[in-house]
């Protein structure tokens, strides 16, 4: 294990090198001596040193700070510990500030020559752990999770590459569970700032005065229990990007803060009086009909233009049934070996069932109907009997008496449901009726239904 | 032939010699045999510090060891230290031949307490058991009471036991088996 963290010791005298480096050796560490700074650089070029121990004073060539210097430009992430037989103010001060990590002088307790080297080391582990995990997120959410074959989503998929290292704000529509905050990480990962924060706040789940101390942060003392100062999710998000979901929500005085956030990148903690700077970008998510409730007065329009630069519209899961089975398949992979479980896939007349049903929960339902499942099932495969539940629930839904009308009342019920259910908005009530505006116009007209 | 050779280096306590071929005897199955005793090596006397170092030492046990030597452990009574670290209990060739163990600080009177020869036995039979466990490729083991965990104070070789760990002493078995010797 601790061969895998490699240590350097640079030093001009032969008797330093060797004593040091066979201490080190019997801690299990794999050390390589150097007795000049040229050699010390050579040695760098072929191996990637966790750790180089540089004696500051070489006669002749380069000294330990040059050393250190040029190792640093091949090997960044190496950490330097320079050693001095001498310490003085000065020159710890300029080891530090051309960046020594340590800066000891001989002789040293060995206590605290083996505490240095375990805690640089143990830093190093969560580092490169940290670096793991970032790429594994990445990964996952870059490819993961996100499972189409509907053209569409594939449009979606490619639009979210193309956005995914310019700063424009993107607005994410889409019902609930349509994969909203998915698609606002693929487009965090895919992009440049993949390696800086994505913070995402659910603006629904908080009262005005708390989304805005969460969102801006507040200063100590600006309200009762503020025993300290605290950064907001727009200074956790610099440099990378704050998804601030269910937009359509938040309150009249937020949208103004909000605005002036995305106009100046520049905000007041709650009870500040300094500007906070900050480079974010700026992803929302809403289930409403932003336009719908601008022209209802309930949002401002100059936030939902600052908001719409690049729309992307989510549909819901019952307009791509075609993805239902690779989903399902996914689900059911994933789940099964987070619960332990083995079960292997789905039968034919289960995915039927699983794509004749309507999914209003749309992606997030499926996901939680398969958890489901797969917690009773007691085979290697889920059955039709696993989903017996959902698909008396779906013929509830879909079962419906024909009222004994005419074709045309039909139609103008129809119509007004659809209305209704779009809040008065033509142009989504004749996409989800499959006809065009015109059409659907010629028809209010014709049963003189008023919108 | 594999013989695992012992002397000492300066004056030592009378019986250090025969703790330490005892403790030899039961953990390692190769014959012992003692050396006459050599003298420290002017060399190795840093007066600036009043200490010795060990380098030298082991350069000159590296010189005394027989063709025929498994392994060279040399004792001593003098305060050893190398250049970087301020004392050492104990230095060795990683999987190499030679040891060296001090018993300055091992002494009870280092510390201003009196002598206490029974504690001295213990912490001499624990620092032979982890310099020689490095010549024999044992590193550092992170069990406090294993004769092979890092000392570097005295409370810290109390900790110990004078045994290793069941996992030290079984790479201890394996390593004999790879070089024949059991």
């Amino acid at each position: 294990m601790k061969k895998n963290w490699p240590i350097l010791v640079v030093d001009d005298e032969d008797v330093m090198c060797e004593s040091m480096a066979a201490w080190l050796r019997e801690d299990g560490y794999s050390v390589e001596t150097a007795q000049n700074g040229q050699r010390a650089l050579e040695l760098a070029r072929a191996s990637d040193y966790a750790i180089c121990f540089v004696d500051l004073k070489m006669p002749g060539g380069m000294d330990g700070i040059e050393t250190m210097m040029e190792i640093h430009r091949i090997r960044p992430d190496a950490s330097i510990i320079i050693i001095t037989a001498y310490a003085t103010v000065d020159t710890a001060i300029q080891a530090m500030k051309e960046g020594a990590q340590e800066y000891i002088v001989k002789p040293c307790n060995p206590q605290e020559i083996s505490m240095l080297v375990s805690r640089i080391l143990k830093l190093k582990k969560l580092q490169s752990e940290n670096a793991i995990l970032r790429k594994k997120l990445t990964r996952q959410y870059r490819h993961h999770d996100i499972i189409t074959k509907n053209p569409r989503m594939e449009e979606i998929l490619g639009l979210t590459q193309e956005v995914a290292s310019l700063r424009s704000t993107v607005l994410i529509r889409g019902e609930s569970g349509t994969g909203k905050e998915l698609v606002a990480r693929a487009v965090h990962f895919s992009g440049s700032r993949a390696d800086k924060p994505f913070i995402a706040v659910s603006c629904a789940a908080l009262t005005e005065t708390l989304l805005e101390s969460e969102l801006f942060g507040y200063e100590k003392g600006a309200f009762t229990g503020a025993a300290a100062q605290s950064k907001g999710k727009f200074e956790l998000a610099n440099g990378g990007t704050i998804f601030l979901d269910e937009i359509g929500d938040i309150s009249p005085k937020l949208q103004a803060d909000l605005l002036r956030v995305l106009q100046e990148r520049r905000f007041y903690r709650v009870g500040g009086t300094q500007e906070v700077e900050v480079e974010v970008r700026v992803i929302a998510a809403t289930n409403k009909d932003l336009a719908d409730e601008v022209q209802q007065g309930k949002f401002r329009e100059d936030l939902y233009y600052r908001l719409n630069v690049i729309e992307i519209h989510l549909p819901p899961l019952r307009e791509r049934r075609e993805d239902i089975p690779l989903l399902a398949e996914h689900f059911v992979q994933r789940i099964s070996s987070e619960l332990g479980k083995d079960v292997n896939g789905i039968s034919g007349a289960a995915l039927k069932l699983l794509i004749a049903h309507d999914w209003p929960g749309n992606v997030r339902e499926l996901e939680n109907v398969i958890e489901r499942a797969i917690v009773t099932c007691h085979n290697g495969q889920l059955d039709e009997q696993d989903f017996s539940w959902l698909s008396n629930a779906g013929r509830q839904a879909h079962e419906w008496e024909v009222p004994d009308v005419s074709l045309g009342e039909l139609e103008r019920r129809a119509i007004v449901a659809a209305l209704e259910r779009k809040h008065g908005n033509v142009k989504e009530a004749s996409t989800a009726l499959g006809i065009d505006r015109s059409t659907l116009y010629d028809k209010l007209k014709r049963y003189e239904i008023t919108h | 032939m594999n013989e695992l050779c012992l002397v000492s280096v300066g004056h030592l306590p009378p019986q250090a010699l025969d703790w330490i071929e005892n403790a030899m005897a039961e953990w390692f199955p190769l014959p012992i045999r003692r050396l006459p005793a050599l003298d420290i090596p002017d060399t190795a006397y840093d007066a600036k510090r009043k200490q010795y170092q060990s380098v030298e030492i082991m350069k000159m046990l590296a010189q005394s060891v027989p063709r025929d030597a498994a392994r060279i452990l040399g004792v001593t009574d003098v305060d050893l230290a190398i250049p970087m670290l301020s004392f050492l209990f104990g230095q060795a060739q990683f999987e190499g031949p030679v040891a060296v163990v001090s018993l300055c600080r091992l002494h009870q009177e280092f510390y201003g307490l009196p002598a206490q020869e029974s504690l001295l036995r213990e912490r001499t039979v624990k620092e032979v058991l982890h310099e020689l466990g490095h010549t024999f490729g044992l590193v550092h083991c992170s069990e406090p009471t294993c004769a092979m965990s890092l000392a570097t104070h005295i409370e810290l070789v109390d900790a110990k036991a004078e045994q290793y760990c069941a996992r030290c002493g079984l790479r201890l078995v394996q390593k004999f088996s790879q070089e024949g010797k059991v």
